[in-house]
């Protein structure tokens, strides 16, 4: 982090989304979970290297935030490449349900008994 | 089956049973953020970036002045997998406060926060207790026992910080997988009394 990075790493990241930095429709967040579909899987042979590496990188669940750190991409970058290969069937992405207000209150109840009994 | 029924079975959105929760670990400069995040994490930490573009003029933590007109913000964060279908995330703030709209971000939804006091450098969390206690997420406050000693009790910080009797204020050594847990566990057990005394929280 503290070394500069070479100023075409941020432009060919950009590339990578048609330019584009944020994602079309809903807004992932930095812990949507995300997790490669069999479409996806079927598909891996034709993808270029972000989208592969994301289809290998989704066997089991991780988010947006773990794709952006895995594969050195700025978040709002993987955000766009997970949003495009959401609509294109090849994963799919945890819907979120939790507002402003936090997480209701069974779902606080049960994540305090699983934090008990880590 | 067939391959076009079997293709739209597993598009749906509602297949992806995992779900997340997340937990925001906030101090100031070196307060022992992702001490405490890899100390309970599965994984370890990991960094993400997100380019901030914005001039920002301003003294940094190392008491440098610097002038930035490009920078990139750089949030460490940890898992937790619980059960068999709840991945609960645990990120640290951004290192320098000044990037509020990372944090607007992180506390969007989240469970709350557990925000580090080096009680050698109290006034370090002022900016993260005023935040939090803006945007109503509820939070508990852990001095980290650097050294394994603290120079402070928890009523004279709480005092010090002008933080509210009911919000917990407990040592915690970032160090210790058993202290992180009960910060964790702390926290979570206090939104839940605010959720249930249905208020918001307040500082």
């Amino acid at each position: 982090m503290e070394q500069p990075q070479p100023p075409n790493r941020f432009v060919r990241q950009f590339a990578l989304t048609q330019g584009r930095a944020r994602s079309v429709g809903t807004e992932l967040a930095l812990d949507t979970l995300v997790r490669r579909t069999e479409r996806g899987v079927r598909a891996a042979r034709g993808l270029s290297g972000e989208q592969l590496s994301i289809i290998d990188l989704t066997a089991s669940p991780i988010s947006v935030a773990e794709v952006s750190a895995h594969l050195h991409l700025h978040l709002g970058i993987a955000r766009v490449l997970v949003s495009d290969m959401a609509n294109l069937g090849y994963v799919v992405v945890s819907t979120s349900e939790i507002g402003a207000g936090g997480p209701d209150l069974p779902t606080l109840e049960r994540l305090l008994d699983d934090l008990q009994s880590l | 089956m067939t391959s076009s029924l079997y293709d739209r079975d597993i598009e749906r959105d509602d297949r992806m049973v995992t779900r997340s929760l997340k937990i925001v670990v906030a101090g100031g400069f070196a307060a022992g953020k992702t001490t405490f995040v890899e100390a309970i994490s599965e994984i370890t930490p990991l960094t993400t970036e997100a380019p901030m573009t914005q001039l920002s003029i301003g003294v940094d933590n190392t008491g440098d002045v610097r002038t930035k007109t490009t920078t990139t913000v750089a949030m460490d964060f940890g898992r937790i997998t619980l059960g068999e279908n709840t991945m609960l995330y645990l990120f640290g703030t951004p290192g320098q406060d000044r990037f509020w709209f990372m944090w607007e971000e992180l506390v969007r939804g989240a469970v709350g926060a557990v925000v580090l006091v080096d009680t050698r450098r109290l006034a370090d969390c002022f900016p993260a207790l005023d935040f939090f206690e803006q945007h109503q997420v509820p939070y508990v406050v852990g001095l980290n026992r650097f050294d394994g000693k603290l120079r402070h009790r928890a009523e004279e910080v709480r005092e010090a910080l002008s933080i509210s009797p009911n919000v917990p204020v407990f040592p915690v050594d970032a160090r210790v997988r058993g202290d992180v847990k009960r910060g964790l566990v702390e926290l979570v057990t206090f939104a839940i009394a605010q959720k249930r005394a249905g208020r918001a929280p307040q500082g």
